[in-house]
């Protein structure tokens, strides 16, 4: 399809983005005294349905049902939405993993998906029908399940299905056409190996470590980033300063949250021009993330409310609005 | 039938034929933003429906050079022209509204796509986005002058 083929969907998607919660809803949901009052809001503003009422997971589980089913509508080529539900699936493969090597049943770590949800990743990893997944998950989905079997080290597990996840995104974001796309795939991988790199940091893991768990990619130098990630903080922060990472930098100076908070606003960044384009599937995608980021922000807002977490504590842990 | 004859007919159906398809492809793209903003705010259909008919414009000043044209030489009126040098003349004064017409339209057609985007965002800026696309009917509307005066003065 050519650019000029998403005038109709780009057209609604101008219309569905003056329902997408800006800074000010977020900021008034975290000034909030408690979740029915988050709830209560939400629902003013269309959030939910007839059956989600009063029930917060129903309700994000509603949202994203709302925004598959806009995206379904929109036709949206599959293999980009293919490459857009890469970590659902990959986070899907992990909770399976997880649940049939624990046998500790949990439904709700599962995200939703028409060919790998639950019940079929349960049934392909059972039967050890790795045939049944994609390409491009199948050696990690065996290699994981067999650690998994093996030694119990969930930690192993995540870093080679995470690992495979960023490896196949950046593939196949190479072959894709849209600027956007590429983008989005390039900050992914960046902003996910920052991250690991700073986990790794915290935990003492050491440089073999960081080398199984980094993804290569253009932005970063990955054998430097895990040099200085096994070194100490300084090392790392001094990378992120002369890498063109500075605000990285400074996010990861102030406290882990802001940190948090830094790396979906880097991507939530990387996705903002789309607002003033008009005709290509740009700004579709962008609506999608957006909705991805706002649903995680909501879900966030949620959870500090339900553990009394104070309104400063919810402020600092909310990320930046796509509108 | 003359030469000059076959030229000043060729210039009548470009006026209509390339102004046409100009208008054509900038409303049909405009009708799909158009149809875009209705299905999920049909409140706006006045307004986008507007912003869709800009683009026509072109069109329907094709066809206006067009039967000036037909009606000067011989076609609905007027004399036949029997020398080459004036049926060329004829096609020559068309070709102003025949293809600034053409791309006029094209352009005129993305600008009412992004502005019927404006209008899906911000309904109250309507009036502002009426203008952006007019701006570009501007030039159609200087190509139709050069095309009549030219056309009215031969002979």
């Amino acid at each position: 399809m050519s650019d000029l083929d998403y005038v109709y969907a780009v057209a609604r998607i101008r219309v569905k983005e003056k329902s997408l919660l800006s800074d000010m809803d977020i900021s008034q949901l975290a000034g909030m005294d408690d979740e029915r009052g988050v709830l209560a809001y939400l629902e003013d503003k269309g959030w939910g349905d007839q059956s989600s009422s009063g029930n917060s997971e129903a309700v994000l589980a509603a949202e994203e049902r709302k925004t598959m089913q806009l995206m379904r509508e929109l036709k949206i080529d599959p293999a980009v939405f293919s490459l857009l539900s890469y970590p659902n699936l990959y986070h899907n493969l992990k909770a399976g993993i997880k649940e049939i090597c624990t046998s500790e049943s949990n439904a709700a770590a599962f995200y939703p998906d028409e060919k790998y949800g639950r019940e079929q990743m349960l049934r392909i990893l059972t039967d050890k029908d790795f045939k049944a997944l994609p390409d491009h998950m199948r050696d990690a989905a065996e290699r994981a399940y067999e650690v998994m079997l093996q030694t119990r080290d969930g930690q192993k597990c995540d870093v080679i299905v995470d690992r495979a996840c960023l490896d196949a995104m950046g593939r196949a974001g190479k072959k894709q056409k849209n600027a956007l796309l590429k983008d989005y795939v390039e900050s992914t991988i960046a902003v996910t190996d920052i991250k690991i790199a700073v986990r790794a940091l915290r935990t003492g893991k050491n440089a073999a470590f960081l080398k199984e768990a980094l993804s290569p990619c253009d932005s970063l130098d990955v054998r430097t980033l895990a040099i200085a990630a096994s070194e100490n903080e300084e090392a790392l922060i001094g990378y992120l300063e002369t890498h063109g990472f500075r605000e990285a930098a400074e996010a990861l100076k102030e406290s882990p949250s802001a940190f948090e908070r830094w790396c979906d606003n880097h991507l939530i960044e990387t996705i903002r021009p789309q607002k003033t384009n008009s005709v290509s599937m740009g700004p579709i995608i962008a609506y999608y993330l957006a909705r991805q980021n706002e649903i995680k922000t909501v879900r966030i807002v949620l959870t500090a409310k339900a553990n009394g977490f104070s309104e400063e504590a919810t402020r600092e842990r909310v990320r930046e609005m796509y509108v | 039938m003359s030469l000059g004859m076959v030229f000043a007919i060729l210039g009548a159906a470009l006026s209509t034929a390339l102004a046409g398809m100009g208008s054509a492809w900038g409303v049909g793209m405009a009708g799909q933003a158009a149809a875009g903003v209705v299905s999920e705010d049909p409140d706006q259909f006045a307004k986008v429906l507007l912003l869709q008919l800009l683009p026509g414009t072109q069109g329907i000043y094709g066809l206006l050079v067009t039967f000036i044209t037909l009606s000067r030489i011989g076609i609905l009126g007027g004399n036949m022209i029997t020398d080459t040098n004036t049926g060329l003349m004829y096609l020559f004064a068309c070709l102003p509204i025949a293809i600034v017409g053409l791309i006029s339209a094209y352009h005129q057609g993305r600008t009412s796509v992004s502005c019927i985007g404006l209008v899906a965002k911000k309904p109250d800026q309507f009036g502002k986005a009426m203008l952006f696309p007019a701006m570009v009917e501007t030039y159609a509307i200087l190509a139709l002058l050069v095309s009549i005066l030219a056309i009215t003065n031969i002979g």
